[in-house]
């Protein structure tokens, strides 16, 4: 049994500690939101925050996630999550929107280190996060938005 | 037989008249056929089917099923606005679900009404009378239900954002649905003129995209989701060189290993089923395969292209179009250049990987996924499972990318998900492939070498043209070669090339497809992914030995291509491009036409470490009536930034047969850090709607091919740019 927070809330799970969290959040506790695109920590759809950071889930092992404190995309709140969701949706970046949650998590992280992100601050950060209907214009409109909100 | 009663599927042709008509019977039975069961169960649930193609329920929701998958193009956003244009209901009441099982119902008009199918960009122009009318229909029967209730007349009833309206009366539609779905179907409707639209071309201020809010907030289900009770997973052992099968198998270790349900044997190869994504990888590890490749494809990318290089030299085996005499004209020319241009095999790489949920209970089938050819697939699943295919249900998800790969003649994963279930007893399984089951899975667009040959006359004017196009067919092999393929000129290999917006008196455009065992398939934009980056990089070759500016040059050439000139007149006059550059910056343009959809762009580009660093691209569009400007800019911009990451570092590569790249390390896409600033201008137009979806990718490349020269004076003709060869 590997105990650990999740979105806030206690979690056990009974899976072995070699799992990927990717997998366990997805496939034993359910939720979804997380995707998954390479497995090799090479596309980003699978960023969750751990301990605040953004980290690709599909390389976490679960013996690492022991004692620690996980959020997906479904427990993102607070007003840097606020500010980038109504930019997202603002400025309808989404196409296929496979890519977006990792894009959400990396972008409310990146905001969350650096409130006001030049261009190549962004490039830095979502450079990890690949978007293959290309939305990354508007992912960088976006994150400049909602940086400007929360000035 | 199925492969003979696809070809009649894929081949029928059903008159543009007969298809109205069955589009004009909005019955409930109508829809009865669309949801099988389902909507007999929704009536009784006090659900009122109007029409087969929306559904208004007492809770005064509106659900339009759209005939198109929407893998990201925005097609369901598109359809919606088509439908709530006539109906006008409130916007937040619409939601949109993918409609199979009825190719009477969703046959698309532009493929010739028979069957299902998104592609070719084809989902705007099939969609824009049906839709409309269809919600007019409803709004028809909406307001003649509420003049009866009311005892007015029916032209005296207002509709606006969902409430319909005579004096102090009023009501919703949720109010009025199950009243109207007792009034016949108008046979036939007045659609509202363009002056009085309200929802048509107009901007995202005025009407955003209703799924982006579940697609910012990890709400929105794919195949990858579907959540079933009981549902197991499958991962996939294939073969590793294309054609191999399998011979044995030992998965003794891996049965035993936690969460494993089975391991089985399938004619794809063998599945590992186990409770969960995880269980089901690690198993994988632990079983043996050993194969039969005598029959597979053994030869390396290199071998096959150096073939296809040779082979462009010598005269084409079919041809697919001649004007005038290019040899004559050829041997008259004050000069001939020539030129040739290497394509690589490139994968679509959607970020979902491929993917299908199969279940069989009581000898139903119901398949979960992204339908792109959701008749196709029906017939398919009915085959593998070993019913009719009445008796299968196609579910069609939302998809996480597409780019052509979900539109599989032999339904691949249908095949794989559904011939996994009835090996485990019809049990709700999803194949699930991993990157890199998706990335050496074959199907890719095919690798192409162009030869061409110019001759110019003393002012630089073309005279003769020849274009020798080398590679595989898409068509060939498939249902669809009887419909497609004529006198051995596969249609998909020479779009782009075979009819060209310029002028020449003489011109020829020769074909040879070459058979190799390496799946091949349509790739966004199609054949013109290579041919407009060798027509229109040759051109700026022409240009410059003519000693012309590029744009005048084409413009000179295209007296009767007005739609072309005018999106080139545009672009060039939006990029500035009679107004200098700062130092370090240079600028390239191309334009094409695809799918009846005509772009031209200008890059401009710097060198970076030898290579073109993009900053800016200025687009012009003309797709006809512009239904959905702000998608219409999305679906260019990210055209763009796919086809850009392809020219510049995207290529699947074969050693012995067997793929070399298997993940986003090998195989390049592009990245935030690489996406130009994009301007797309939109043709102001009262022709009919063409498609969005794919039009922006094939002008990118040779766009910033012909900014690299500038910059470089190197001309890249074996893509991708990252090639040593381009060094």
């Amino acid at each position: 049994m590997i105990r650990f927070t999740l979105n806030g809330l206690a979690q056990d799970v009974n899976v072995e500690g070699d799992m990927p969290l990717l997998w366990a959040i997805r496939d034993v506790i359910g939720l979804t939101g997380t995707k998954f695109g390479c497995g090799q920590a090479l596309c980003g759809a699978c960023t969750v925050w751990i301990e605040g950071q953004a980290t690709r889930s599909c390389q976490i092992q679960m013996a690492d996630v022991a004692g620690k404190s996980v959020t997906t995309i479904e427990g993102a709140s607070g007003r840097i999550a606020d500010a980038v969701r109504k930019a997202w949706i603002s400025l309808d970046v989404p196409q296929c929107g496979y890519c977006q949650s990792g894009q959400v998590m990396a972008a409310i992280a990146l905001l969350n280190d650096n409130r006001k992100p030049s261009d190549s601050d962004i490039d830095a950060a979502m450079s990890g996060n690949i978007c293959r209907c290309a939305t990354y214009q508007r992912i960088r409109g976006a994150i400049h938005e909602a940086a400007r909100s929360l000035a | 037989m199925l492969n003979a009663m696809m070809t009649t599927l894929a081949n029928r042709r059903p008159s543009r008249r007969g298809f109205m008509l069955g589009s004009a019977a909005l019955s409930g039975a109508l829809l009865v056929g669309l949801r099988h069961g389902a909507a007999r169960a929704q009536v009784r649930a006090g659900v009122a089917p109007l029409t087969g193609y929306i559904r208004i329920g007492q809770d005064n929701s509106v659900t339009i099923y759209s005939a198109h998958m929407d893998m990201g193009q925005g097609i369901y956003h598109g359809i919606a606005t088509l439908v709530n244009e006539e109906l006008r209901a409130d916007w937040s009441q619409i939601r949109v679900e993918g409609g199979a099982g009825n190719p009477r119902l969703f046959g698309n008009v532009e493929w010739g009404g028979a069957i299902q199918g998104t592609g070719g960009s084809t989902g705007m122009a099939s969609s824009f009378d049906r839709y409309r009318q269809t919600g007019a229909a409803a709004r028809e029967m909406l307001v003649a239900a509420a003049a009866r209730d009311w005892g007015v007349k029916a032209s005296e009833i207002s509709v606006e954002r969902g409430i319909l309206r005579h004096g102090a009366k009023q009501a919703t539609f949720g109010a009025m649905a199950e009243k109207a779905a007792a009034v016949p179907a108008p046979a036939t409707v007045k659609l509202r003129e363009p002056r009085d639209w309200i929802y048509i071309g107009k901007d995202r201020e005025t009407l955003g995209k209703f799924d982006s809010s579940a697609k910012a907030t990890g709400k929105q289900d794919f195949t990858i989701d579907v959540k079933l009770s009981g549902l197991l997973t499958a991962v996939m052992i294939h073969p590793p060189v294309f054609g191999a099968t399998v011979k044995s198998f030992d998965a003794a270790k891996a049965r035993v290993m936690p969460g494993v349900v089975d391991v089985v044997a399938i004619p794809r190869g063998v599945a590992v089923v186990a409770d969960g994504m995880w269980h089901a990888l690690k198993a994988r590890e632990a079983v043996t395969v050993v194969w039969d490749d005598s029959k597979a494809e053994k030869r390396s990318s290199a071998d096959l292209m150096a073939s296809y290089r040779a082979t462009a030299k010598k005269p084409g085996l079919v041809n697919a179009g001649v004007t005038g005499n290019v040899e004559t004209a050829m041997a008259g020319a004050g000069r001939v250049l020539e030129a040739t241009f290497e394509f690589p095999y490139l994968a679509h790489a959607a970020l979902e990987p491929l993917n299908a949920v199969a279940r069989i209970l009581d000898g139903r089938v119901e398949v979960w996924g992204g339908h792109q050819m959701p008749d196709i697939y029906q017939a398919i699943a009915a085959q593998v499972a070993g019913v009719t295919p009445d008796r299968v249900t196609m579910h069609v998800m939302k998809t996480g990318g597409g780019f052509g790969r979900r539109a599989v003649a032999d339904g691949d994963i249908i095949q794989e998900a559904v011939a996994v279930s009835r090996a485990i007893g019809g049990r709700p399984v999803k194949v699930q492939w991993d990157r890199e089951n998706d990335m050496r899975g074959g199907r890719y667009r095919p690798a192409y070498v162009h030869y061409l040959k110019a001759g110019l006359d003393k002012d630089g004017t073309i005279i003769a043209w020849y274009n020798h196009i080398v590679g595989q067919s898409i068509m060939t092999g498939t249902p669809f070669e009887s419909g497609y393929v004529r006198n051995g000129v596969d249609p998909t290999s020479v779009e782009g090339a075979q009819k060209l917006p310029y002028a020449f008196a003489n011109m020829k455009v020769d074909l040879t497809t070459t058979t190799a065992g390496v799946p091949v398939l349509w790739w966004r934009a199609v054949g013109s992914t290579h041919t407009a980056y060798a027509v229109e990089a040759f051109i700026d070759e022409l240009a410059e030995a003519a000693g012309k500016d590029p744009v005048q040059y084409r413009l000179a050439m295209m007296k009767n291509a007005p739609r072309h000139a005018g999106v080139l007149r545009l672009a060039a006059e939006k990029a500035g491009w009679s107004q200098p550059l700062p130092a370090g910056r240079f600028r390239g343009v191309a334009l094409a036409e695809s799918f009846n959809t005509f772009v031209a762009q200008i890059a401009e580009v710097s060198l970076v470490n030898g290579q073109p660093k993009v900053h800016r691209v200025v687009c012009a569009i003309d797709c006809g009536i512009a239904v959905n400007p702000d998608n219409i800019r999305a679906q260019v911009e990210g055209g763009i930034g796919f086809g850009l990451g392809a020219v510049l570092k995207s290529q699947i590569t074969l050693d012995g047969g067997k793929v070399v790249e298997g993940n986003f390390d090998g195989y390049e896409v592009l990245r935030m850090d690489e996406m130009p600033q994009v301007e797309v201008h939109i043709v102001a137009s009262s022709a009919a709607p063409t498609g969005v979806g794919e039009p922006g990718v094939p002008p990118i490349g040779p766009a910033v091919a012909n900014a690299f020269y500038q910059a470089s004076k190197r001309r890249v003709r074996v893509l991708p740019f990252n090639r040593p060869e381009n060094a």
